[in-house]
């Protein structure tokens, strides 16, 4: 059943997608039957630059998407991605514009924050006991709320930060090969997305998430400070969402205090059309980008098709439907 | 004084309980020893104690002669004291190596894993162990039997020289169980003491030393496992002695056939499967475990597919497509896992009775009439002798036997004529396991037809009469109790077995 080699010499590469590749070749193909469908449907969809829209599109939801991915496998849920990355980006507008101080520490202020409120959710769930769907439902309104006061409920324009808008939109691949713009954004994304998937598979702090997942009282009972591990996962994942919350404010070069509400629903989403399961114990960040890129193409390609923006929201309903109950068939049949 | 344990005046208090009461144990280097006593006598407690999962109250534990007083499980492991829980407690979506490491994993830096020498140290405890497994294999992937191997894997790991083992033979068959004796006497003629919790007194007289019993959260006694008859043992635990022969059937009526199966199959699960069972009747079903007798049950039940064969209630043939054309049929199956599909275990006792027949009680509109489920719940409480404060209590906090009541009650309220019990004492104790027969017994004097599957050879012995028994989805004879004993149960539960051996070596 296992498509693991134990003896084969496989690479890094090789290796992290190995460990579920059954598990996203659905996806896989869903994404490439997508692709080829809006292709022949329409002769602008595979244009460079709706390519690279579509993957710029899919940065700050698949950044978001990877630290819910962390927190999921661990069998909980964190609903306060969305505002948490709004969060992030008003206290980053606050070090940077209100307080006019130099850029990097805007963007060690984001990562601090996220991890920060990360620490919060995940003691809540540690050590207070309360359900993760709970302890971040409350997060959720606290930061939305928190991002409101502190910005007094307008945007914060990062007008007097010069490059700040680099951050996402500028293109460092683009420097060196002009024929790839490929926005920093997306680059960022792949970066922390390889990041999360060499720690979830190669680190002690990956394991105890799996295992966590997989049976706590288990994990407990052999020794291990489950909670400590738990509140490290929740921060890590915050910190990644303050990484997110550094790029939607760079694309809009501002923080909308606003902005937010949904966010972690499309982010959970994705992580979900990955084949994560809920439950916790299985998932992969491979997966977890994979559905997040067909929910940014089937957006995209049903706007090239001019399909009303309403029937998007409904397809993009019925697609994660779809998903997992194909995860669910192929999963019985494996069984 | 070299003892590998010494505990003495323990003292342990739940809210609302004394669980143990002055108890006292040893170890010693080399030996096995059993501790037995009904379910909450305070076992478990007490090896959750020495194994550092709970707080003492009181008393003193000596391990290698040094006073410890360990907080958590990671203090009594580093002290040698390894624990392998009644349920498994291994983390599925792991691999064998993983789960042995948990915690101790080899790292490199910046908290980075050696995968290499995790799997290399894990094959080196396997192969002390005799154990053919690769390390790699996610653990949803093997037996039971395995995953207890794991366990014991994971035990040892911790260079354990005293080995707590709470039920490990509960979900294993015959094969498996020889195999972790094995692999115990080996540990015991190396020195490790091994504390073996069972309910099974078979097993201690193979595998005990010496047995130390426990009743009411007090230690009874110690006695050496060999010289003491069984009946003693019995005696000790629940302060009265029992009856283990064959129990008093009455007849049955065998020109009245309640249910007959005939020519049921599925796959490799079920293979021709034809039997009958009679008005009055209590048929029992034996066998090793995977032998298709739960999927028999299920099939017939409608739980599960069938590809062919015919299921005839009171000489009527019926199309059973699903549970709720058996039970309308007057078929009733109480699962082997209670907790899993047999209650919702969260809910109240009148709950759960009036579960399955929630039309009896509700009104056209649908709303629920609570003073006729009481009286009904009431009813049964008293006709089951279900022992429980009162009907809104939460099932979840009676004991097995009184849950497995509870179950009983649900489907005899559905009045069914066929009741089908897979394995209805399991994780029950001795004094419970009493109630229960005598209770399948009056339902089948009360004109009922009853198949009890279990994999108890002396249960089915005791209750059945007459024994099914099966082998790799086949029905190999059905035994009189006249005729039965162990060994032509055995015989007949290996048949296919050894046949195919001869054929086809090495297959599975």
């Amino acid at each position: 059943m296992t498509t693991d080699k134990p003896d084969a010499q496989v690479g890094l590469f090789g290796r992290l997608v190995a460990s579920g590749a059954h598990q996203k070749l659905l996806a896989f193909a869903s994404l490439v039957i997508l692709l080829l469908g809006f292709s022949l449907a329409s002769p602008n969809f595979m244009q460079t630059s709706n390519i690279i829209a579509i993957l710029q599109a899919t940065s700050v939801n698949g950044v978001l998407a990877v630290a819910a991915t962390l927190v999921i496998i661990t069998g909980g849920i964190d609903l306060s991605v969305g505002t948490l990355m709004t969060f992030t980006a008003v206290m980053t507008g606050v070090v940077l514009t209100n307080l006019g101080l130099p850029l990097p520490l805007g963007i060690i202020t984001a990562i601090a924050t996220g991890a920060f409120c990360g620490f919060c959710s995940g003691s809540f769930v540690a050590k207070m006991k309360i359900p993760p769907f709970i302890a971040t439902l409350g997060m959720m309104l606290i930061l939305k709320g928190l991002s409101l006061v502190i910005s007094g409920t307008r945007p914060i324009y990062f007008n007097d930060t010069p490059g700040f808008d680099q951050i996402s939109n500028g293109s460092l691949i683009g420097a060196f090969f002009p024929s790839l713009p490929i926005p920093n954004g997306v680059l960022i994304l792949f970066l922390v997305a390889a990041a999360a998937a060499y720690i979830l598979n190669r680190t002690v702090l990956g394991r105890y998430c799996f295992a966590l997942g997989s049976n706590e009282e288990s994990v407990r009972l052999s020794g291990v400070n489950t909670d400590w591990w738990k509140i490290a996962i929740y921060s890590l994942a915050g910190a990644i969402v303050g990484i997110g919350g550094l790029l939607i404010a760079s694309r809009l070069n501002s923080a909308q205090p606003a902005l937010g509400l949904g966010y972690e629903l499309e982010a959970i989403a994705a992580v979900v059309i990955g084949g994560t399961s809920l439950s916790g114990g299985r998932g992969t960040i491979l997966g977890t980008l994979i559905g997040a890129l067909i929910m940014a193409v089937l957006i995209n390609g049903l706007r090239i098709l001019s399909v009303a923006q309403e029937w998007q929201t409904v397809v993009t309903g019925v697609i994660i439907i779809l998903a997992v109950y194909a995860d669910m068939v192929r999963r019985k049949k494996s069984a | 004084m070299n003892d590998l344990v010494r505990m003495a005046g323990i003292e342990k208090r739940f809210p609302g309980v004394h669980a143990l009461n002055n108890a006292s144990f040893d170890l010693q280097p080399g030996e096995v020893h059993a501790l037995m006593g009904e379910n909450g006598a305070g076992k478990s407690t007490l090896m959750k104690i020495l194994s550092g999962v709970y707080a003492r109250d009181g008393g003193a534990i000596h391990v290698d002669g040094n006073a410890v007083d360990f907080h958590g499980p990671r203090a009594a492991q580093d002290a040698g004291v390894g624990i392998i829980h009644q349920e498994l407690s291994l983390m599925n979506d792991l691999t064998a190596a993983q789960n042995i490491f948990i915690g101790r994993e080899p790292r490199r830096s910046f908290g980075r894993l050696d995968e290499a020498a995790l799997n290399r140290q894990a094959a080196e405890i396997f192969s002390q162990m005799n154990l053919d497994l690769d390390t790699r294999t996610p653990v949803h992937q093997m037996t039971i039997a395995k995953q207890q191997m794991v366990e014991i894997a994971k035990a040892l790991s911790y260079r354990s020289h005293i080995l707590v083992m709470d039920e490990p033979t509960a979900a294993l068959n015959d094969a498996e169980i020889s195999d972790l004796f094995t692999i115990i006497r080996k540990l015991r003629s190396e020195g490790a003491g091994i504390i073996y919790i069972s309910h099974k007194m078979d097993e201690l007289k193979q595998i005990a030393d010496r047995v130390t019993i426990m009743r009411d959260g007090e230690t009874v006694g110690t006695v050496p496992a060999a010289d003491t008859p069984i009946a003693d043992i019995i005696k000790m635990m629940v302060g009265r002695s029992l009856n283990d022969g064959a129990l008093e059937l009455a007849e049955y009526d065998d020109t009245s056939v309640a249910l007959e199966v005939n020519g049921l199959s599925r796959g490799h699960e079920i293979r021709d499967v034809s039997f009958k069972v009679h008005k009055g009747e209590i048929l029992g079903f034996a066998g090793l475990m995977g032998a298709g007798r739960t999927e028999v049950a299920r099939a017939v039940f409608g739980a599960d597919p069938s590809d062919s064969g015919t299921v005839k209630v009171h000489g009527q043939k019926l199309d059973i497509k699903s549970p709720t054309d058996a039970v309308a049929a007057g078929i009733g199956y109480l699962s082997e896992d209670r907790k899993h599909f047999g209650l919702a275990t969260g809910m109240s006792v009148r709950a759960n009775i009036a579960m399955t027949n929630l039309k009896q009680f509700s009104s056209r509109l649908g709303t629920l009439d609570e003073s006729a489920m009481q009286a009904t719940a009431q009813e049964y409480i008293e006709r089951l002798g279900i022992r429980t404060p009162s009907d809104r209590q939460e099932v979840r906090l009676l004991s097995g036997g009184n849950q497995q009541k509870v179950v009983i009650a649900k489907w005899l309220l559905r009045d069914c004529d066929v009741l089908i019990f897979d394995e209805p004492t399991r994780g029950i104790d001795v004094g419970a396991k009493a109630e229960i027969y005598k209770l399948l017994i009056d339902l089948a004097e009360q004109g009922r037809a009853i198949i009890v599957i279990s994999s108890e050879l002396p249960e089915v012995l005791r209750i059945s009469h007459r024994i099914a028994v099966m082998c790799e989805g086949r029905l190999t004879g059905i035994l009189d109790r006249r005729d039965a004993t162990q060994e032509s149960i055995m015989k007949l539960a290996t048949q296919t077995m050894r046949e195919q051996s001869i054929t086809q070596t090495g297959a599975q």
